[in-house]
């Protein structure tokens, strides 16, 4: 077992070896531009990038002319919501999301929102989840496009995506879904789910960073203004020479995800559940954030009352994990993703993400379950808070004069 | 989040864990911040008939900086006068820690902390406050121009 252990896979994923072994040639002798028509070196290229679209495409049910690569996934939500838009922009300005999306996602549409367009950000339930009937209310006669992820990277929820693509294709609006978090993970499907665009990223699936999709779905055809100009690469979406060596690690980390996300997906759940269980059996007053159910197989994010997460952190350095608490953001803002849940804020402050992976193994989960354990209890034992509670006291009762 | 290793130390091997008791007529309570914050801080002095304060303790909610802020306080006035405990500056502690300026705010909490508990002991023991429990001396308008102060405060 290596010390540190990393369990932040939804931050981003260690390349799988295979993926690498795959990728090294192109860096090396096959480095030819995939875009040069005229020469072997390009073709060889070429012929690479078009393998890599097919292994992509097939991993979300998709046809490999309706991906298009990009620098990843923020490229990809940032194309998708803004130049889908601003192509419809004479129909309509109204966009629909969800408050717990992705910044890439939520950023994209405060920009709209700053150029005319009007956004409406939809609450979740308690347990994370959107419901779809808020995304049916809150369709106009001139709503452009609904964008809602899949599974949230924060506390692992899945939203009813099958239930929303339903609701927007019979009325005829877009419907773009951040897949970063569940393709390869989860089924996720475009037909099945009836999305239009979807958002992609390589480094979460063990492959390289610096690498994502996006689909364009062609039947209906779906038409976007590009960002990136320059050449007209990827038929027109995303001008700009294409990542070759990212591409195919891309490509070879689909067909991996493809051949082994069922029993891995079984095999991370088992894990997070004796992870979840064991810290439980050794501690009291510990909150799960967000569905059980409905959530992916290697995600846990928990709240230790009265224990603030950036200590906790500090506390188990030898894991990686994150935290939603204030401490550990630029902006010392708590979690947004915990408080559109309605986790008040001294729970936020104390949450802690765990997120399991395919490298992750069950001496892990043993040490982590333990440490975590011990450096609650101590961290405790330092807490005014736990005091208060031990001797009867409700620190939610109590009025904090906040001279701060 | 580089810390320096002053506070690292502080944050692992923290001094004057604990509880003194409240109910104690030599004993001042100080009891700042806000769980919606994400940091509170309880400290606590003993204070014999000199007026110099024996003993402290402390029990902090907050991350690594706010313990290690509070530890270092608690250090630092065991053996002062009242008054002399008074004149410690949140910028004493941000120095001797080496905070980063988004972790400053830690340190104005422990100031707050100090100046808590003294005027707790003041009111405890009839003695006339020489400085209200929910301002600071000093600094805050300084650290308030450079944004080292979370918003709202």
């Amino acid at each position: 077992m290596k010390i540190p252990i990393y369990m932040d896979y939804h931050a981003t994923t260690p390349m799988d070896p295979r993926v690498l072994e795959a990728m090294l040639p192109y860096f090396t002798t096959e480095f030819g531009n995939a875009a040069s028509k005229s020469h072997v070196f390009g073709w060889r290229a070429e012929e690479a990038v078009e393998a890599a679209r097919e292994e992509v495409a097939c991993l979300v049910g998709a046809t490999a002319k309706e991906i298009v690569w990009t620098s990843g996934a923020t490229e990809s939500d940032n194309l998708a919501i803004k130049g889908a838009a601003r192509f419809l922009s004479g129909k309509g300005k109204h966009l629909v999301t969800c408050k717990t999306e992705h910044k890439a996602v939520l950023d994209s549409m405060h920009a709209l929102e700053r150029q005319g367009f009007e956004v409406t950000f939809l609450d979740v339930e308690r347990d994370g989840r959107l419901d779809p009937a808020r995304v049916a209310a809150a369709l106009r006669p001139d709503t452009l496009l609904v964008s809602v992820m899949h599974a949230n990277n924060e506390t692992g929820v899945v939203h009813p995506i099958a239930e929303i693509g339903a609701i927007t294709r019979a009325r005829g609006v877009l419907f773009h879904c951040d897949a970063v978090q569940s393709a390869g993970k989860i089924p996720f499907d475009v037909e099945a789910a009836k999305v239009d665009l979807a958002s992609l990223s390589a480094h979460k699936m063990y492959g390289p960073k610096g690498v994502g999709a996006l689909y364009v779905r062609r039947k209906p055809r779906v038409r976007l203004v590009a960002e990136m100009d320059g050449g007209g690469h990827e038929r027109g979406f995303r001008s700009g020479t294409l990542n070759v060596p990212g591409i195919v690690g891309f490509g070879k980390a689909a067909v991996l995800a493809r051949a082994e996300r069922e029993a891995e997906g079984a095999r991370v759940l088992a894990l997070r559940e004796k992870l979840r269980k064991g810290i439980l059996a050794e501690l009291d007053l510990v909150t799960l954030n967000g569905s059980l159910e409905d959530r992916l197989p290697g995600n846990l994010n928990l709240s230790f009352a009265y224990v603030e997460g950036e200590a906790l952190m500090m506390a188990v350095k030898d894991v990686a994990v994150s935290s939603g608490s204030a401490c550990t953001s630029a902006s010392l803002e708590p979690s947004y993703v915990l408080r559109a849940m309605g986790v008040t804020d001294d729970l936020a402050h104390s949450s802690i993400r765990f997120g399991l992976g395919r490298f992750t193994t069950e001496d892990e989960v043993a040490y982590v379950v333990r440490l975590v354990a011990e450096k609650v209890r101590k961290l405790r034992e330092m807490s005014p808070l736990y005091e208060m509670v031990k001797e009867g006291v409700d620190p939610s009762r109590i009025e904090w004069a906040n001279p701060h | 989040m580089a810390y320096s290793e002053k506070l690292l130390d502080h944050y692992e091997n923290p001094r004057n864990v604990g509880s003194l008791d409240k109910s104690d007529p030599d004993v001042g309570t100080g009891l700042v911040g806000a769980p919606a914050c994400g940091d509170v801080m309880k400290l606590q002095i003993k204070v014999d008939d000199q007026g110099v304060i024996q003993d402290a303790k402390f029990k902090t909610f907050g991350c690594g900086s706010a313990i290690a802020s509070s530890s270092l306080v608690t250090e630092w006035v065991k053996g002062k006068t009242v008054d002399e405990a008074l004149t410690i500056k949140n910028t004493d502690v941000a120095n001797e820690l080496n905070l980063p300026p988004v972790k400053i705010h830690c340190s104005v909490l422990a100031e707050d902390a100090i100046k808590a508990a003294i005027a707790d002991w003041q009111k405890k023991n009839g003695r006339t406050p020489t400085v209200k429990p929910d301002t600071v001396q000093g600094d805050r308008a300084e650290l308030a121009k450079k944004g080292a102060l979370k918003s709202g405060i």
